[in-house]
């Protein structure tokens, strides 16, 4: 009995699959049909490219094709040798890795000192109203905020300039003094990041049990204890999280931000990698150099990304992957 | 612990904490005025006379309150066709990126869909990984997509990182619901136009704020992508104000000879092109609110 039942499995085995692919696709084609142009956007836009990241190891030529084009010396390494003996790379790697430094030291604990500062706040309307002032700088774009920052600190003309000078001060060169211009970088990141990423240091306190405070105030402890013994704790994960993302993004460079806020001054201080892309290859048109750049902001992004992941995971903590 | 001494101690620690509330509450008028000064300041300025902005004299309040500059901008065909064609732009992608987003998401859910977890890599590979710069560009020339407007809609038409928010959301509508419709015989297009669609308006609403606003402040596909100026968004065009590039072009133009005007017309320009935003983000509050916490939610 038993070694029949086997064989007539075996026999439907054989058969199944092209006919059980022919049911299922019947029931469900219609999740791949929407699956579809999404699917197609990606291959496109996002793998597509990468094909080209080929040019970093080849010399670029505007007739021929990527296949065709000749390998480059150094077995293709050329370009990033090249990259690496560019003073004005190396300018823009350190500019990058710096800005992000202190966009980390400075800027993380901001959002978590106002959501803890949000979070003791009794009056529920003056909250909601300081939570909507707060989150409007996030909505302007690096030019508007450029803008801003031109009214706001130009030498003689500015608010602040013209404050500071009718202290008898001296005007600040805010935006083409090097130093002062990376301090006014970060200034305006925390200024238009903090009241939005305070939000998800919000969603994390809210999510505390109420029982924990409870229990807190029982036992006598004040407004400061139960902040560093519950609220704080509370959220750690969260903030280990991001805390996480932001180093595994040190290497990364946004475009926006730094291009609309730098100007021909500063540039020894302001370059980093995504506008130093930008002069030499869309504008200078050395294509394979900028690519190799490119390619290794993206791998050494990667890498980092992974680490941090894995050192979180081994930290007991949850992962972003 | 006599009664009287309990007393006065609570009464201390009572006061304690009022004090407490009030020093909070100052730190958070001192944090929303840090954030509102700078529009202030700029609003003053756009509104001001002439005279009294090269003479240095506007802080926060407008002297010589006029709307020269607003009535120059709105007189201006080049502002209004950038205000109209940005307007425009952001519906289209707004739109369409709804549509991709919903597309995509919805199919992810079911976890009898084979090759789930395979596309999903597919699709997480590219929040990670990106090719580059001149990669971008390349593919962008071999589509014939530089200078075409489609370049400011069709590349980035979806974002991963939205979709997974929708995804989130998804997730969190009772299977029971689709099950009972899929007994009845409903078929996932009826499913999700039905049921998935009415129920995920509010994050619906949220993605589509967030699509707006990275289109409406979107400028570095335009620079990079767009020579022809008719195209220009108008954050672009407003970078270039802000940075006199094509001063010989603008100087010609009514007002910007003038030092004074000059300033109070960028202002202006500034104030005309955050409006917009201003107007919609305090109403959907409630709404993005949810969107950025569905998105910290891993899977």
């Amino acid at each position: 009995m038993i070694k029949v039942n086997r064989t007539e499995t075996l026999e439907t085995r054989k058969k199944g699959p092209t006919r059980d692919i022919g049911l299922y696709l019947r029931k469900y084609w219609q999740l791949y049909l929407l699956l579809l142009l999404p699917l197609i956007y990606l291959a496109v836009f996002k793998y597509s490219p990468m094909y080209y990241v080929l040019i970093a190891f080849k010399k670029y030529s505007i007739v021929q094709s990527v296949a065709e084009m000749p390998w480059a010396k150094n077995y293709g390494f050329e370009h990033f040798i090249k990259a690496f003996r560019n003073k004005d790379f190396i300018y823009a790697l350190r500019n990058t890795i710096t800005l992000n430094l202190l966009d980390i030291i400075i800027g993380f604990p901001v959002p978590i000192i106002f959501a803890l500062l949000l979070n003791e706040l009794r009056f529920k309307f003056f909250k909601k109203s300081v939570q909507t002032i707060a989150y409007m700088p996030h909505f302007l774009s690096w030019v508007i905020i450029y803008g801003l920052a031109l009214q706001l600190f130009t030498p003689s003309s500015g608010l602040v300039n013209m404050f500071i000078q009718k202290l008898g001060l001296p005007a600040v060169h805010f935006l083409d003094d090097g130093n002062n211009w990376v301090k006014t970088y970060i200034g305006l990141g925390v200024w238009q990041s903090f009241g939005w990423n305070s939000i998800i240091y919000l969603a994390a306190i809210s999510g505390i049990s109420p029982e924990l405070y409870e229990a807190a105030s029982v036992d006598g402890a004040n407004r400061w204890q139960k902040m560093w013994h519950i609220t704080l704790p509370g959220i750690r994960p969260t903030i280990i999280v991001l805390l996480i993302l932001a180093l595994g993004n040190i290497l990364g460079s946004n475009f926006d931000r730094p291009f609309a806020l730098q100007n021909n001054l500063v540039l020894q201080n302001a370059e980093v990698i995504s506008t130093f892309v930008y002069k030499n290859g869309i504008k200078g048109l050395q294509f394979s150099l900028t690519t190799a750049v490119g390619l290794f902001q993206s791998i050494v992004n990667v890498i980092f990304l992974v680490l941090a992941n894995w050192f979180s995971r081994k930290m007991g903590e949850r992962g972003i992957m | 612990m006599s009664k009287e001494v309990e007393e006065t101690s609570r009464e201390i620690h009572s006061f304690k904490t009022k004090i407490g509330d009030w020093v909070i509450v100052f730190v958070c008028v001192i944090i929303a005025l840090i954030c509102l000064l700078p529009m202030i300041n700029l609003l003053a300025r756009s509104l001001s006379g002439t005279d009294y902005l090269v003479k240095h004299e506007v802080y926060l309040w407008p002297k010589g309150l006029n709307f020269d500059a607003y009535t120059t901008v709105l007189k201006d065909a080049k502002y209004i066709k950038a205000f109209g064609w940005t307007a425009l732009l952001t519906l289209i992608c707004t739109l369409l990126s709804l549509a991709m987003s919903t597309l995509c998401a919805f199919p992810l859910i079911f976890s009898q869909l084979k090759g789930r977890k395979l596309i999903n890599v597919f699709i997480t590979v590219t929040m990670f990984f990106n090719a580059g710069t001149i990669p971008n560009y390349l593919l962008m020339q071999r589509l014939h997509l530089l200078d075409n407007p489609l370049v400011l809609i069709i590349p980035g038409c979806l974002s991963v990182y939205n979709m997974i928010i929708l995804r989130s959301f998804f997730y969190g509508v009772p299977e029971s619901l689709r099950e009972s419709a899929e007994m009845d015989g409903a078929s996932y297009f009826t499913i999700l136009l039905k049921i998935y669609i009415p129920l995920s308006k509010p994050v619906l609403a949220t993605l589509a704020l967030f699509y707006a606003v990275g289109r409406w402040n979107g400028y570095s596909d335009a620079l990079m992508y767009m020579k022809n100026k008719d195209f220009y968004p108008l954050q672009l065009l407003l970078y270039n104000i802000l940075n006199n590039i094509n001063q010989v072009e603008v100087a010609t133009q009514e007002g910007f000879s003038q030092p004074g005007l000059q300033e109070s017309l960028k202002a202006a320009i500034v104030m005309f092109s955050t409006i917009p935003i201003l107007c919609i983000y305090p109403g959907l509050q409630k709404y993005f609110i949810q969107g950025v916490t569905l998105g910290a939610v891993k899977e």
